[in-house]
C-alpha cells in the first residue's frame, strides 16, 4: 500500500492534497451550529448532480412531450418518483442552506479581510443557483414554468433600446417555446452546473488560502505554537469530517421526511398550477415564483412609479448632499454631482418598470460589496454594538416577509393596516438601507473587545 | 534564460499584436454561438394571422384566441362599459393613446378600436408579460375597491386597465395593452394579424 502511494505521489500530489486540505488543514476549533451548511451545500450540489443525472434519462426537452415525460418518470420509471422527488426537494434545500450559509457569514463577519474573494466567489454561485434553479423550473412544462418563465425574461425588455431584441434572443422565437425550453436544458443540465462546480472549486482554494473564519472573528493564524500549527487550530480531519456526518445525518432525516411525506410541501416547493401543462391562453390566477426568489420577487412588484421617483428623489437629495459634505477631496465630489445628475436624468426618462429591474439587480449586486460596506473594527456580532445587531435582525425579519408578501396578492392586506405592496416597499427600502447605510452605522457602532484567542459559548 | 540583448520593444509589440489578433478571432469565432440563439427561420415565419368568428360572444363577454403563441382578448362592450371610458381619462396614463407603438392608427381613439363595441387587444401585461385576467365587475365586487370602474387586472404584479386596455398610473406597468393589427372580414369575422386587404402581415 505504502509503495503504491508512493508510486501515485511522484506522478500525482495526492498525499500533498490529502494533507493541506483534510489531515492537516487546521480550522478555528470553535465553530458551532453555523457551520454545517458549507459541507451540507457540498452535499446537496452532489445530490442535485447524480439524481440529475438520471432525470435525464427519461426526460424530453420537447414542448410536446416534456410535461408528459415527467408524468412517465413520476408513474412508470421505476423509483422514478424518489429521483424526481429528492431532486426537487433537493433544490429548496440547496436555496434554504445556502441562506442560512449567507446568513452565518453576516453574523460571523466571514466576508471581511482576508476573505473578499471568498465572498465574491459564494455571491457568484448564489447568482448561478438562481439561474440553474429558474431554468430548471421551466423543464416541467407546468403552467406555472411557462408563466413564471414568461414574466422573468421580460425583465430584459425593460431595458432601453436593447431590450426586446434581447428577450427575443434569450427566449429563441417571439414568446416562450419549444426553443425556450430546449435551450433552458443545456444550461440547465451542462452549462451551469459546470459553472457552479467551477465556482465552488474556487471558493474552497481561497478558503484554504486564507482559511476559516470562527465565531469570534478572530485569525488563529496569529497565534502558533512552536510547531508552527495555530494553537486554536485542529486538523480538518478526523475533527471536522467527524462533527458534519453529524450535520449529514440529520441533514439527511429532514431531507427524507420532507421527500416522503410533504414533497410538493403543500405547494411551496412544487407549485400547484405546475401540476398543470403550460398553458399560453391562461396566466395562473396567482403568479408567483418558488418560495427563494419571493423576496425578490417583491422587490419588483413593490417598484410603482410613486415609489420609485419618491427613493430616487431621496437618492438624489442623499447623493447631492454628500457631495458637499465629503471629506473626500474633489474627485469624491465631482463623482457624487455626476451621480445625482444621472439619478435625476434617469427619473424623468426611464420607466418604473425598468426601476424596479434595477432595485431588483441592486439588492443582489448589493451583497458583493458587502466586504467594504462593513466599516466595523470587529467581525463577529458576539463583540459588535446594538445597530449593527439591530440592523441585521431588521433585515433578516425584512427578508422574510419579503419572501412572505411575494406570494400574495399586491392589493391585498395580509398583514395589517396596509396594503402588501406597501409593505413591501418599507421593507425594500430597509433591505437596500441595510446595505446602503452601513459603512455609516457600523463605523460608529459600540464594539466590544475582541479576545486574543477562540472561546466557546 | 539569459535576457540580453532582448528587444523589450519588440517583445512588447508582439505580444500585444498576437494577443490583439487573438481577441478578434475570438469575437469572430463567437459570433455564430451568440447568433444561433437568435428565433430561428421557422419561428420567425410562423405567426399566420388567425379568423375568429365573433357572431356567438355576447354582450359583456370576452373571447380568447392565440395568435403568434400569444393570447388576443376580444370584448363585447356594453353601453355602460363604453360610457365609463371618457370618466376614467384623469386615472391613465396614455388616455388618447399617442404611444404610437401600442396600436394601429385606426385604434388611436379612446375605444381603442375599429368598432366602439368590439375591443381587440393582446392579453400580454406591457409590464412582464402575463395574461391579465377580466375584472369587468364595477365597485368593491370585483374586489379591486369600490371605485373600480371595471377593466383589466393583471395578478402577476397588479397591473391594472380600464375596459379599452388603457393602463392606469401608478401601477408597475407602463404602456397600454397593444391592440394588435386587424380587420373585419365580415361583421361577425374579425381576421387577427393582418388589416391589409391583400395577403398576410
Amino acid at each position: 500500500m505504502e509503495k503504491l502511494i508512493a508510486w501515485i505521489d511522484d506522478r500525482f500530489p495526492l498525499t500533498k492534497v490529502w494533507n493541506e486540505h483534510l489531515a492537516q488543514y487546521y480550522a478555528p476549533k470553535n465553530f458551532n451550529f453555523w457551520y454545517y451548511f458549507g459541507s451540507l451545500a457540498l452535499l446537496v450540489l452532489v445530490n442535485q448532480i447524480v439524481t440529475g443525472i438520471f432525470l435525464t434519462m427519461n426526460y424530453k426537452p420537447d414542448a410536446a412531450l416534456a410535461f408528459g415525460s415527467v408524468q412517465y418518470i413520476m408513474y412508470d420509471v421505476s423509483w422514478g418518483w424518489l429521483i424526481r422527488y429528492m431532486h426537487s426537494v433537493g433544490a429548496s434545500m440547496f436555496f434554504v442552506i445556502v441562506y442560512l450559509h449567507m446568513f452565518r457569514g453576516l453574523l460571523y463577519g466571514s466576508h471581511r479581510q482576508p476573505r473578499e474573494l471568498i465572498w465574491i466567489f459564494g455571491a457568484l454561485i448564489f447568482v448561478a443557483l438562481m439561474a440553474e434553479a429558474f431554468m430548471g423550473y421551466l423543464l416541467p412544462w407546468g403552467n406555472m414554468s411557462y408563466w413564471g418563465a414568461q414574466v422573468i425574461i421580460s425583465l430584459f425588455t425593460a431595458i432601453p433600446y436593447v431590450g426586446n431584441g434581447l428577450a427575443r434572443w434569450v427566449r429563441g422565437d417571439f414568446v416562450v417555446s419549444d426553443a425556450t425550453l430546449n435551450r433552458f436544458f443545456a444550461f440547465h443540465v451542462i452549462a451551469l452546473p459546470l459553472v457552479l462546480v467551477a465556482l465552488v472549486f474556487v471558493h474552497l482554494v481561497a478558503l484554504h488560502k486564507v482559511g476559516s473564519n470562527n465565531p469570534d472573528g478572530i485569525e488563529i493564524k496569529k497565534k502558533k505554537g512552536s510547531n508552527g500549527i495555530p494553537l486554536d487550530g485542529i486538523p480538518f480531519h478526523p475533527y471536522y469530517t467527524v462533527k458534519d456526518i453529524v450535520g449529514v445525518t440529520v441533514f439527511l432525516m429532514v431531507f427524507a421526511a420532507i421527500i416522503f411525506f410533504a414533497p410538493s410541501m403543500g405547494g411551496k416547493f412544487l407549485e400547484h398550477d405546475n401540476f398543470i401543462p403550460a398553458n399560453i391562453l391562461s396566466t395562473p390566477l396567482d403568479i408567483v415564483p418558488l418560495w427563494y426568489f419571493t423576496p425578490f420577487y417583491s422587490m419588483l412588484r413593490a417598484s410603482t412609479t410613486d415609489f420609485t421617483h419618491g427613493m430616487l428623489a431621496v437618492s438624489t437629495v442623499l447623493v447631492a448632499g454628500l457631495a458637499f459634505f465629503t471629506r473626500k477631496g474633489a474627485m469624491a465630489k465631482v463623482a457624487s454631482v455626476i451621480i445625482a445628475a444621472v439619478l435625476v436624468l434617469g427619473m424623468f426618462t426611464l420607466e418604473a418598470k425598468l426601476w424596479g429591474v434595477i432595485m431588483m439587480g441592486s439588492s443582489i449586486v448589493l451583497i458583493f460589496f458587502l466586504p467594504w460596506l462593513d466599516r466595523s473594527p470587529v467581525k463577529s456580532i458576539r463583540y459588535r454594538g446594538a445597530l449593527y445587531k439591530g440592523a441585521l435582525t431588521v433585515f433578516v425579519i425584512s427578508f422574510i416577509l419579503l419572501g412572505y408578501l411575494g406570494t400574495k396578492s399586491p392589493d391585498a392586506v395580509s398583514l395589517f393596516l396596509f396594503k402588501n405592496v406597501l409593505w413591501a416597499q418599507i421593507f425594500t427600502l430597509v433591505y437596500l438601507g441595510f446595505f446602503v447605510l452601513m459603512p455609516w452605522y457600523t463605523k460608529i457602532d459600540k464594539t466590544k473587545p475582541v479576545p486574543e484567542r477562540v472561546t466557546f459559548k | 534564460m539569459s535576457e540580453d540583448g532582448v528587444d523589450r520593444g519588440k517583445r512588447r509589440f508582439l505580444i500585444a499584436l498576437t494577443t490583439g489578433v487573438g481577441t478578434v478571432g475570438i469575437v469572430f469565432a463567437a459570433t455564430p454561438f451568440v447568433l444561433s440563439m437568435n428565433p430561428s427561420a421557422r419561428a420567425r415565419a410562423a405567426g399566420a394571422p388567425v379568423d375568429v368568428d365573433i357572431s356567438k360572444l355576447e354582450l359583456g363577454q370576452m373571447l380568447v384566441v392565440a395568435w403568434r403563441g400569444k393570447p388576443v382578448y376580444i370584448v363585447n362592450r356594453t353601453k355602460a362599459m363604453l360610457a365609463q371610458l371618457s370618466n376614467n381619462v384623469s386615472l391613465l396614463v396614455d388616455p388618447y393613446s399617442k404611444v404610437k407603438s401600442q396600436q394601429p392608427p385606426y385604434a388611436e381613439n379612446i375605444y381603442r378600436a375599429r368598432k366602439p363595441e368590439i375591443l381587440v387587444v393582446l392579453g400580454v401585461c406591457t409590464h412582464l408579460g402575463c395574461a391579465p385576467s377580466r375584472a369587468f365587475t364595477v365597485g368593491a365586487a370585483s374586489g379591486l375597491g369600490a371605485n373600480w370602474p371595471g377593466g383589466f387586472f393583471c395578478h402577476c404584479h397588479g397591473s391594472k386597465y380600464d375596459m379599452s386596455g388603457r393602463v392606469f398610473k401608478n401601477v408597475p406597468a407602463p404602456l397600454n395593452l397593444d391592440v394588435p393589427p386587424y380587420m373585419y372580414l365580415t361583421d361577425t369575422l374579425i381576421r387577427v394579424g393582418s388589416d391589409k386587404k391583400k395577403g398576410a402581415a
